[in-house]
């Protein structure tokens, strides 16, 4: 009986070992199969040239460029709103209905459907507005599809600040604002920076929330006009935007150059590749700021 | 002088702390507000259906008809969503089933098993899963998974089970992380008690861990769900969109994402058939919420046992 309980036990440990290992397995898979056939497109034409339309050779410089823009836009319009709720939750909310209640709705917002949150910026920031499809719209979307994502992000990080560093601040007279604005925060960076920038390349790969909201085409833009009124301007936000994982899905469904299946495999690399960027370099900045902040080489 | 003293206080109050507390506050009801205008928004669009078009809600929810470019003639448009209902339902479980025994194992692993391998190796696993793009779990989907079902088991490819494999790895992730919070939080005395009693570790697994964290991993699995549910643009490009209810798992279907996805860029604003797209729009936004509620009785649930 003991002996059987023994081998059922080694059994399930190694039962466990190989599920572990088959997940870290497929996403080697995953990364290489994507990195290997979107090799051939790795190269500064593809990255930098604009597309062509019915003839194979186009680059993806005009998406690539927006997607860039788009997070930019993004995060300037969430990451103060964000912020400010997420302290409020973490330093101010008392249990009140009010705190409930937004509770309640940064978890509605985040399981909303992004395509459900698409189709309300198509309601407001693109038919309400005036504006039609643009790149404004599509960062206004983008911007509600994260704004409970970068709540909460901002709320844990304030929570996990020491209260030791905040009751020695308090006692030094400060107010309890003064001390979020020159203490808490200060001490939060770290981990706050990991979550934006974490968020941020979450922002570089969503493609539903903007179909209808920046649009599926690209106007010709002009790299070297800077001015952002003119619309041939890459510097316009009020122009339609396709980003590159919008680009990606478009290639598929509508097939518009003979070379599709190329250009998908070579965005998707891109994609993947700029998922690694953001997800090391928040690694490794967090890391850094941390031992800055806190003083030990640990 | 005591006077003057007091005025500049109050004004250094109101520069230290009352403005700042009243900016975070408004941006914290601020989202309240989003929400509700957001709800407003889609129910206001998705409500037309039933009070403009006069069809009842359910026969928009039960009825597979689906003609909504049907000639006044003939009997005016038919916008019944069960078929795209029926579809979402079927891809999502199947995913679920698929996901969730894969990412409860996981997440053993990395509490019970090697938290030191789970932190430093399969902590970035699940993040570097969840930061890849749905378009890119698309496209992996389109150009592997696809093509693999039309060679093994004939047919199109494109299927009902292609749909579900890809979401099973997109959802994986959400309740594999959501499920090993919950494990970890089971108290050590737990394990160490069932270890005295002479139970192995696979035994304190399945009779004692697992048993007291049920509640958080179904937190998981029903965030995994409403994630499958509103997945978008990666099931579109692997389900065929064939108007149907599948009979086998490897007949092509749709689901709602998939049909508000390819119809709402090609329809007129107000017709019954953009209507319905909205209708359906709303029914995710409903389906949301009632998610979230399922998770605060779970999480009720918990908090009455301990």
């Amino acid at each position: 009986m003991k002996i059987k309980s023994r081998t059922t036990d080694k059994a399930a440990t190694a039962f466990f070992y190989m599920v572990a290992g088959a997940f870290v397995f497929l996403l080697l898979l995953f990364v290489g199969y994507i990195l290997y056939h979107g090799r051939e497109r790795l190269n500064l034409h593809f990255i930098f040239s604009a597309p062509t339309f019915m003839k194979p050779g186009g680059g993806i410089g005009p998406q690539l460029f927006n997607s860039l823009y788009l997070v930019v836009l993004s995060m300037l319009i969430t990451v103060p709103i964000g912020l400010s709720a997420g302290i409020y939750m973490a330093e101010y909310a008392k249990p009140s209905p009010l705190t409930r209640g937004i509770r309640f709705c940064i978890e509605t917002l985040a399981s909303l459907p992004s395509i459900v949150i698409g189709l309300f910026g198509l309601l407001v920031f693109v038919n309400a507005t005036g504006w039609g499809y643009t790149l404004m719209s599509g960062a206004l979307a983008v911007a509600v599809l994260n704004l409970p994502v970068i709540t909460t992000i901002s709320e844990d990080a304030i929570r996990n600040v020491p209260s030791s560093i905040k009751e020695a601040s308090l006692a030094l007279g400060a107010t309890h604002w003064q001390t979020i604005c020159r203490v808490i925060i200060p001490s939060a960076l770290p981990a706050l920076i990991t979550g934006l920038i974490m968020t941020a390349g979450r922002v570089f790969g969503e493609a539903a929330a903007l179909l209808y909201t920046a649009g599926m085409s690209s106007p010709a833009l002009d790299f070297s006009d800077l001015n952002p009124f003119s619309y041939k301007s890459p510097l316009n936000p009020f122009r339609p935007a396709e980003t590159l994982a919008v680009y990606i899905w478009k290639v598929n469904s509508e097939g518009i150059a003979p070379d599709s299946r190329q250009i998908a495999d070579g965005a998707s690399a891109i994609l993947i590749i700029a998922v690694f960027i953001f997800n090391i370099v928040s690694r490794f900045l967090g890391r850094y700021l941390n031992t800055k902040f806190s003083g030990t080489t640990k | 002088m005591l006077r003057g003293q007091n005025k500049k206080m109050s004004f250094n109050s109101i520069k230290n702390e009352f403005a700042g507390r009243s900016m975070v506050t408004f941006f914290g009801a601020f989202l309240i507000l989003l929400t509700l205008c957001l709800v407003f928004f889609i129910a206001s669009k998705g409500l037309a259906t039933f009070y403009h078009s006069h069809l009842s809600p359910l026969e928009f929810l039960f009825s597979t008809q689906w003609k909504p470019d049907r000639e006044i003639g003939e009997g005016g448009p038919a916008v019944g969503a069960a078929v795209f209902i029926i579809g979402s339902v079927l891809v999502s479980s199947v995913a679920l089933l698929i996901s969730t025994p894969f990412s409860v194992a996981l997440a053993i692993f990395m509490t019970e098993i090697s938290p030191g391998l789970g932190r430093k190796l399969l902590q970035p696993t699940i993040e570097v899963f969840v930061g890849i793009p749905s378009v890119v779990y698309g496209w992996i989907g389109l150009s592997v998974l696809v093509p693999f079902i039309r060679q093994s088991f004939g047919g199109l490819g494109f299927s009902w089970i292609a749909g579900s494999l890809v979401l099973s790895i997109m959802i994986l992730p959400t309740i594999a992380s959501v499920s090993a919070d919950a494990l970890r939080a089971i108290p050590g005395d737990y394990r160490e008690a069932s270890y005295a009693l002479g139970a192995t570790r696979w035994q304190t697994i399945r009779r004692v861990v697992l048993p007291a964290a049920a509640p958080g991993v179904l937190t998981g699995v029903v965030l995994g769900l409403a994630r499958a549910f509103g997945e978008a643009l990666a099931v579109q490009m692997v389900l065929g969109n064939t108007l149907r209810i599948p009979r086998s798992l490897f007949d092509s279907t749709v689901n709602m994402t998939s049909i508000i996805t390819m119809d709402m860029g090609n329809t007129v604003m107000g017709t019954a058939w953009n209507n319905a797209l909205w209708s359906m729009a709303l029914l995710l936004l409903i389906l949301s919420f009632i998610f979230i509620l399922a998770i605060h009785k779970i999480g009720k649930r918990r908090s009455s046992v301990k």
